[in-house]
């Protein structure tokens, strides 16, 4: 009887379309992003996270899209992020049936806009995304990526954003993703036993070992994955059972 | 009680994502969900639902905005007493007295004040963000028929509301202390959860509440 650890299954979106989904032959269109979120949220993941990579700026109008024919199928929370840099795309973006939105580099560019965007919307809908690298002995902010260094300390970072207003930190370590070795734990722990909102680890899932080593380990209030959900490696249930059977609060659906 | 038209108005003030509320009330299979800031609409809803995300004092002051809304719900909630569902913020208003970036005055519905939360466990986060299992602790309330202990609702605030009167909190959630969930009085209910995005357990709570004619049992 207490919160249970999120499961969140993150899709890529470009132009609209799904890159990297899961590829189950029963979808009529596997890069249908609104199919791909019903099969989640019949699966009983506990969020969604739609990250909108579309580079150019005429396409971006498409995740408003997406984002509205989702809320009409899926009665789950979803957040976006990508591209968010002002008020009036939060605004479009919550309008369009999302709940939360995920701001990165506007951030960083402006921490005050994370100030502005918790108090126009609440912090509640409010999550600052951290791309952190290991730099020596300590963690720095990146940006585009992980290309671009911005000479950020990454915990004094969090500690300012959640003192802005963020609801959340959505932390990816720029070192493992992508690398199958689980979470960066050093990282995600400094920064969740640092901080009094809820970290979201992201970045290196390989295994369902890594799911739970990231929140009883690095101390996460939920954990984010994309590729071993996109590639059908693990299912939802069965990366809850696991998190379960390892002692993990779960919500099993 | 025979509705003749029965019409489900959800309250547009500014504030919230009125689209995923409509959205899961249409998905629930009533004939007329009707999205609107005119307080006229008020007068044919057979059903009042009031969402609001965001701080107590915004939505309070989105809903003075709206010319007559308050008084519209004064009198189709509390004299004409039809079926109304408050949501998140929505359901805090109906508290005496809101202390989120000050105090602000709610409709006084039901007793209360609507306080942070302050979870005896330092380590348990603030907001209270997602899934949590519900603790009913009232009697069988209508819309409540039919969910066993250990449903799970997905949560996501910093303030709840502290009932002056137990009677009114009929369900709470386990936050390093008693976080209310559920609060009802006659023919008003409020959520502090999301049931528009609470999956399964969600759409058929907003079905039993479409059920509902008023009457607390």
């Amino acid at each position: 009887m207490m919160l249970k650890i999120r499961i969140i299954p993150c899709l890529d979106v470009d132009k609209g379309r799904v890159v990297k989904g899961v590829n189950f032959v029963d979808l009529v269109d596997a890069g249908d992003p609104v199919e791909q979120a019903k099969v989640y949220d019949a699966a009983g993941a506990d969020e969604l996270t739609f990250l909108d990579i579309t580079a150019s700026h005429e396409d971006r109008e498409t995740i408003f899209d997406v984002v509205a024919q989702t809320a009409e199928q899926c009665f789950m929370p979803v957040t976006v992020g990508g591209g968010v840099r002002t008020v009036d795309d939060i605004r479009k973006l919550l309008l369009a049936g999302a709940d939360k939105v995920s701001i990165n580099s506007a951030a960083i560019a402006n921490p005050e806009f994370v100030r502005d965007a918790a108090l126009k919307f609440g912090s509640q809908c409010i999550v600052v995304a951290v791309d952190a690298k290991k730099m020596g002995d300590h963690f720095e902010i990146f940006t585009h990526g992980g290309r671009k260094e911005t000479g950020i300390e990454a915990i004094g970072w969090a500690e300012r954003m959640a003192e802005y207003g963020a609801g959340e930190i959505l932390l990816t370590s720029m070192d493992r993703d992508g690398t199958k070795s689980g979470f960066d734990i050093p990282l995600t722990r400094a920064i969740a036993d640092a901080i009094s909102i809820p970290v979201i680890a992201s970045g290196g899932v390989g295994t369902l070992d890594h799911m739970v080593e990231g929140v009883t380990e690095g101390h996460a209030s939920a954990v984010l994955a994309a590729s071993i959900f996109h590639f059908g490696t693990y299912s939802i249930q069965e990366t809850k059972t696991h998190m379960q059977a390892a002692g993990v609060p779960v919500r099993l659906a | 009680m025979a509705q003749i038209n029965k019409m489900t108005v959800i309250i547009d003030y500014g504030s919230g994502n009125l689209r995923s509320v409509a959205k899961a009330f249409e998905h629930a299979r009533v004939e007329d969900v009707l999205v609107s800031n005119d307080p006229g609409a008020l007068k044919d809803a057979s059903h009042i639902v009031l969402p609001g995300v965001g701080a107590f004092a915004d939505c309070k002051a989105g809903l003075e905005a709206v010319p007559g809304m308050i008084e519209a719900l004064e009198e189709q909630v509390i004299n004409a007493k039809k079926p109304f569902l408050g949501i998140c913020v929505g359901m805090q208003l109906m508290a005496t007295l809101g202390r989120e970036h000050g105090e602000t005055a709610g409709f006084d519905w039901i007793g209360g004040e609507v306080v942070e939360i302050k979870p005896n466990d330092a380590t348990l986060k603030i907001p209270h963000i997602g899934w949590n299992a519900l603790e009913f602790v009232a009697g069988v309330h209508p819309v409540l028929q039919g969910f066993e202990i250990d449903v799970h609702a997905y949560f996501v605030h910093s303030y709840h509301f502290a009932a002056a009167n137990s009677e009114n909190v009929l369900a709470s959630v386990d936050y390093g202390g008693k976080v209310t969930a559920i609060v009802g009085r006659d023919n008003m209910i409020g959520t502090q959860f999301h049931p528009e995005k609470s999956q399964q357990f969600g759409l058929a709570f907003i079905e039993n509440f479409l059920k509902w004619d008023g009457q607390p049992a």
